[in-house]
């Protein structure tokens, strides 16, 4: 189980994970040797898996960002898991989600302007197998997306 | 926007992996020399090819077992409306990310909670409670899958 400590670490390691290993000990209010021993125990028991660089995409020239909520044939037996492998084949689709509700599925993708994602909708996404129905959001603004946990 | 090279693409898809990753670490593993790898590194963090860095962390260790993705339509628009809702959206701890979008929903949300009856207290005293919400639509996350993306 984690302690307050752990708790402590990880509250105050994701809201500036930016920040050095020295200021982070003192704002856990810990010595730099009881972090580094916690934080280790914490990766190896798989609670923290990684710190990862959050890429910019604007920033490398990808300017359009969009969901698609997809519907599947469920009749199929393996619907989801042909969807999802070809799905992983097209390199401007950054996250695969799987749902219970209303879609079964949903995918984030990227490109570089509207013409860019024209063709990949076309040629790739439309391509996908078992689809029934998709619906595109196209994102506008990224308000909050630090997707910190209330711990 | 920054021309990269396969070393500077390598770089970036290593540090999206793992940000803590010292230009030492990293100059090993491309073949570069500590001081050339420092200096991509720094060139790539000056172009703003990173946001930021993300903690990811095992949301089920941490007694947060649910997820779902809410769509949100506003029941009035105008510019109040908007502002007073964004305002109030990104203050909740159980809401991960906020985007606004274009497409059936004004905006798309990651809510995370400890379970299913938490998420209907977290959907029924914090989400429904935002001014001007009007319709919702939920799909609880089954799997996720983060892709490396266009490298």
């Amino acid at each position: 189980m984690l302690d307050d400590t752990d708790r402590r670490i990880l509250r105050q390691y994701q809201s500036a994970p930016g920040d050095g290993l020295a200021e982070l000990a003192t704002r856990c209010g810990v010595t730099a040797t009881t972090l580094s021993r916690r934080l280790d125990r914490l990766r190896a028991r798989g609670v923290l898996r990684a710190v990862r660089g959050v890429i910019d995409w604007q920033a490398l020239g990808y300017s359009v960002e969009v969901s698609l909520r997809v519907t599947l044939d469920k009749s199929a037996p393996r619907a989801f898991e042909e969807f999802q492998a070809e799905a992983r084949k097209v390199p401007e689709v950054l996250e695969i989600q799987t749902f219970l509700g209303q879609v079964d599925a949903r995918l984030l993708v990227i490109a570089r302007d509207l013409a860019h994602y024209q063709t990949l909708y076309r040629d790739r996404i439309l391509a996908l197998p078992h689809m029934t129905d998709v619906e595109a959001l196209m994102h506008v603004a990224r308000l909050k997306s630090d997707e910190t946990l209330p711990i | 926007m920054i021309d990269l090279d396969d070393t500077d693409r390598a770089l970036i898809r290593a540090l999206a992996e793992d940000a803590t990753l010292s230009a030492g670490a990293l100059g090993r593993q491309l073949g570069l020399s500590q001081p050339a790898a420092w200096r991509r590194i720094k060139r790539l963090e000056e172009a703003g090819v990173f946001r930021g860095r993300r903690l990811e962390l095992d949301t089920a260790a941490l007694g947060l077992g649910v997820t779902v993705f809410l769509g949100v339509k506003l029941a009035t628009k105008g510019r109040a409306s908007l502002g007073d809702f964004e305002r109030a959206v990104q203050a909740i701890p159980e809401v991960q990310t906020v985007e606004h979008v274009l497409g059936m929903y004004d905006y798309r949300l990651r809510v995370v909670a400890r379970d299913i009856p938490d998420f209907e207290r977290v959907l029924r005293r914090r989400i429904m409670a935002l001014p001007g919400v009007g319709s919702l639509d939920a799909n609880v996350l089954l799997s996720e899958e983060r892709r490396p993306g266009p490298l």
